[in-house]
């Protein structure tokens, strides 16, 4: 229908202007609302030093399992409550999102870098290498992430490079996957084939003309698979194995809470709807992000 | 044409599963806990000599390749080996114990997965921003959204202890447990009909099993949801209903089945990450399963347990990676030329 | 010929865009005789699509038929309730689209398509079903009909599709045809032949076909009467012959301009200046007013009804108000 086409057709002629992209998404009050929570927790976590009322390892034993602050039985020092230890919750998760957006991002850039990079490659030069980096996908994709992470983890010890190195194990895959297929696309391109008629060197063509064209959708699934890591890494620190126990971490307060979850509720619970709550704000946010930046991939 | 299509697939499953192997082997074997010492640990004082001669009969003085070499003959035929953190036990005696365990909870978590997010991507599909695609949207985005262990013990918190509704841990009551026939509870107790056991069996696989299904059914729905928005707008929809055929048949027949196809794929990704998710999901609720089996075996250095539990799981990946192609090539004919 | 097979009287359908109401189909009046072949010419999206649609009563959220009547055979389809129009549609009324491959559904086999028309329509089942659906390949000339019978959408070739679809939608034996522009997918030898199937099912059958457009040629050389539309109502209809020799309206005027004749190079190619009108936002007057080269002032100041001129021919412009001054046939604001 000559009406349905033409409103698409305006969408992505805005969209296609940075100004219009921006526009478009500061549109989406879902996506800027779940946006700003997520700059608020990284603020928290960035300030956390100077916002915790407590130390977050200091120990209360006078106040253990303290309840939060709507309970008759409250004390009023501690916000959230207290855990066994008598450690403050509010600060301890105040620091846990230190940690998880820390590592989020820094895994999700690792990831990001080696498996787009790689996906380039085989993309555009295919060959042997293409090949046998198939073979090695292929391989990967059938280890389940957590018997990996388990043994590293269990061999290295609390180890936050091990940490890192564990979660970015099978996160790359993705990346690599969508490099690699837009790049399969944009080498047959016409824009390709002018540059390359030009006289344009290989390493030219893959970081000035295609790498531009590329970047939308790695920087959605950059935010989509942050998502993912934050709760792999919250898993693997419930399990006890993921951030040293020294350092506060949503999913070790999870797991420190699971044997006073029939009364003192709330030590279990509070960390889990932090984790909720970041996860869902970085979701909602890379949606908007996908419905702006790449349509293509767009769910509706 | 269907041999060829199994033969092939099959055949890429080999480097897949060599590759698999020679990577827990690694790790395994560069991991500085020493099984042997694990094992004798308890015993007391040990001298060197009792020390090597227990490594030389598990054969761990010979060189890597050697080692490799032994486990990979051995691991065909399903010869794992003793456990070093079950007295020795064979591995396999082992791993058959707990696998049904494992497989009827995942077979539950998918089957409540599947019949609960294809039904409901398909009713959120037809009425686009309506209330059902709404909520169903929110549901969704909440179920990836939360951390499976999270979601267990708030599970386990209402339902178990505050309400008292179901047990929060274990697979069945004590003494209730049916004749094993297949292992798997649930069917020993239709096969013998006993109702009480059968009743105490599901009681105890909804809570693990919600827990683990609601990440999967999150995204399946949406799956579903986007693809049945896409097919409904084809042109043969139209075409379809130009045929005078009851809306029923066009959304029921012509636009499932298309839109089951990318469907399909995701159901095998979300699938592979279940059983990842079973291990966390079994720690949580102390389910006799092969997830805790792995975690706990981990953590004790019993390489040839956890080398079997990765090799079933890996199986099981690639098993089900061939389903997903075979089930594509059922759905569309397109594919099948290949 | 006591009365039109199908007699369309000022339907209109809107659409709700993000920028307002589309009133897409405006008013637009078309009668279609038992056995004749009416073509509805004009550029895209001028809604002859939406036409056909809104005659089918296939059209859909955000589009809504707001209003006139569509006479089929004595009845209004626009008061019939969905389950009346789905015993109707495929049966007595059948609609084959413009591309082939996109509207046979490419994950069943070709048999599987025919059959369940047949079977819904209560026409055949089982392996008579199989045998009626032989024979209809067969008649529509395609090869070796039993193998194609099992056959998928993407194994086919472009004719033959529109093949299957012609087969899918004449095996009820309706009484109206609507092809939505059935030649436009595919290159010129595959639409000469389309075209003289549709030409033999019209003789074989008394099919009355609605054949939507843009092709001029394809006008000229298969239909009785052809009415021409433009931003969402029908500016003229007449019998072929006459509106290619001797069109009346400014529009059809510039489009029969538009179209190169053979052994006349020496006629120039005159395009039409200017463009479509903005659908959600329109002027008062007549549609045509802007790009019109005999534009007056009332024709900017309000819409010129549809004046008669003679047997079969109207024409919606005031150049022809004093001509034939019978009462106006419909009139739109």
């Amino acid at each position: 229908m000559a009406e349905r086409v033409s409103e698409e057709e305006e969408l992505e002629s805005v969209a296609a202007t940075t100004p219009g992209m921006l526009r478009l998404l500061l549109g989406n009050r879902v996506a800027v609302t779940a946006g700003l929570v997520v700059i608020a927790f990284f603020a928290i976590g960035l300030l956390a030093g100077v916002l915790t009322p407590h130390d977050p390892n200091a120990q209360h034993p006078e106040a253990i399992r303290a309840a939060p602050f709507w309970r008759a039985d409250a004390d009023a020092r501690f916000l959230l409550g207290t855990d066994s230890l008598g450690r403050d919750l509010l600060s301890r998760m105040m620091y846990g999102a230190r940690v998880s957006i820390l590592l989020g991002v820094v895994v999700v850039l690792l990831t990001l870098v080696v498996g787009a990079g790689l996906g380039m490659l085989a993309g555009y030069f295919r060959g042997r290498f293409d090949v046998v980096m198939s073979r090695v996908v292929d391989t990967l994709l059938a280890f389940p992430f957590l018997i990996f992470a388990l043994a590293i983890m269990a061999a290295t010890g609390p180890n936050l490079v091990a940490l890192v190195l564990a979660l970015a194990f099978k996160g790359w895959v993705d990346f690599y996957r969508v490099a690699r297929g837009d790049v399969l696309a944009a080498r047959a391109a016409d824009y390709v084939t002018a540059a390359r008629g030009l006289g344009a060197s290989t390493p030219h063509i893959l970081l000035r003309e295609i790498l531009p064209n590329i970047v939308p959708p790695l920087i959605v699934l950059a935010t989509l698979r942050m998502a993912t890591i934050i709760i792999a890494e919250a898993s693997l620190s419930f399990l006890g194995i993921g951030v040293p126990p020294s350092i506060p971490a949503w999913g070790t307060m999870v797991a420190d809470g699971r044997a006073d979850v029939g009364s003192a509720w709330w030590i279990a619970t509070f960390p889990g709807l932090a984790i909720l709550a970041l996860v869902l704000s970085v979701n909602l946010f890379g949606e908007g992000l996908r419905d702006v930046l790449d349509p293509r991939m767009r769910k509706t | 044409m269907w041999g060829r299509f199994f033969a092939q697939r099959l055949l890429q499953l080999i480097p897949v599963l060599v590759g698999v192997s020679f990577i827990v082997f690694l790790t395994m074997h560069l991991t500085p806990g020493d099984p042997v010492e694990h094992m004798l640990g308890q015993a007391g004082r040990i001298t060197q000599e009792q020390i090597d001669e227990l490594r030389a009969h598990y054969g761990l003085d010979r060189p890597l390749i050697v080692q490799y070499g032994r486990f990979l003959r051995n691991a065909a035929v399903g010869n794992f080996g003793p456990s070093y953190s079950h007295q020795g036990r064979d591995v396999g005696a082992v791993v058959a114990e707990r696998f049904p365990a494992t497989l009827e909870l995942t077979l539950f978590a998918f089957l409540v997965a599947i019949l609960f997010a294809i039904p409901a991507g398909v009713v959120a599909s037809l009425r686009p921003q309506g209330t059902f695609d709404r909520t169903a949207t929110v549901a969704a985005l909440l179920g990836i959204s939360m951390p499976g262990f999270w979601l267990g013990i708030v599970l386990m918190m209402v339902f178990g202890l505050r309400l008292g509704w179901l047990p929060i841990s274990g697979r069945i009551e004590l003494g209730l447990a049916p004749l094993p026939t297949t292992g798997l509870n649930t069917v020993d107790a239709l096969v013998a009909a006993d109702g009480a056991a059968l009743w105490s069996a599901v009681k105890h696989l909804i809570l693990p099993g919600l827990a683990m299904a609601a990440p999967m059914a999150a995204m399946v729905m949406r799956m579903v949801r986007s693809s049945m928005i896409g097919v409904l707008g084809q042109d043969y929809i139209q075409f379809a209903r130009a045929k005078g055929l009851p809306e029923r048949t066009v959304v029921g027949k012509h636009a499932l089945r298309n839109a089951l196809i990318p469907t399909v794929n995701i159901v095998a990704l979300q699938t592979g990450l279940l059983l990842s998710g079973n291990m966390i999901i079994e720690t949580v609720f102390q389910y006799p399963g092969l997830g805790k089996l792995a975690v706990d075996a981990i953590a004790a250095a019993d390489y040839p347990l956890v080398q079997a539990v990765v090799l079933i799981y890996a199986i099981s990946y690639v098993l089900l990676n061939l389903g997903a192609d075979a089930l594509h090539a059922v759905l569309d004919p397109r594919v099948r030329a290949a | 010929m006591s009365r039109p097979l199908l007699d369309v009287r000022e339907l209109s359908t809107q659409f709700s865009t993000y920028r307002g109401l589309l009133p897409a189909v405006d008013g637009v009046d078309l009668s279609v005789e038992s056995g004749e072949t009416l073509a509805l010419v004009g550029e895209s999206g001028c809604g002859k699509s939406v036409t056909a649609l809104s005659i089918m009563r296939l059209v859909r959220r955000p589009g809504r038929i707001v209003g006139g009547e569509t006479w089929f055979d004595g009845e209004d389809l626009l008061r019939k309730s969905q389950a009346e129009m789905r015993q109707l549609r495929g049966d007595r009324i059948a609609m084959v689209f413009q591309d082939p491959l996109s509207t046979l559904n490419p994950t069943f086999s070709v048999e599987n398509q025919i059959v369940e028309s047949l079977r819904i329509h209560g026409v055949a089942r089982g392996s008579a079903a199989r045998e009626h659906s032989v024979s209809l390949l067969e008649a529509m000339g395609i090869p070796a009909a039993p193998e194609r019978l099992r056959s998928y959408p993407h194994e086919l070739s472009g004719g033959m599709r529109q093949r299957v679809m012609l087969a899918i939608a004449v095996s009820c034996e309706p009484e109206l045809l609507i092809a939505d522009e059935p030649t436009t997918a595919l290159d010129v030898t595959l639409q000469a032949q389309i075209m003289d199937l549709l030409a033999a099912l019209k003789q074989e059958r008394r099919l009355a076909i609605l054949l939507i457009t843009h092709d001029l040629g394809v006008v000229s050389q298969f239909s009785d009467r052809a009415a021409v539309m433009y931003a969402g109502h029908i500016v003229e209809q007449a019998p072929v012959r006459a509106l290619l020799e001797e069109p009346l309206h400014p529009y059809a005027r510039g489009l029969l301009r538009c179209v190169p004749r053979l052994g006349r190079p020496d006629i120039p190619l005159t395009p039409i200046e200017g463009s479509v009108p903005d659908m959600v936002n329109l002027p008062p007057g007549c549609r045509f007013a802007p790009r019109c080269p005999e534009v007056m002032e009332r024709c900017w100041e309000s819409m010129p009804p549809l004046y008669d001129q003679g047997p079969g021919r109207i024409v919606r412009c005031y150049l022809f108000e004093a001509a034939e001054q019978a009462a106006p046939a419909q009139g739109t604001a």
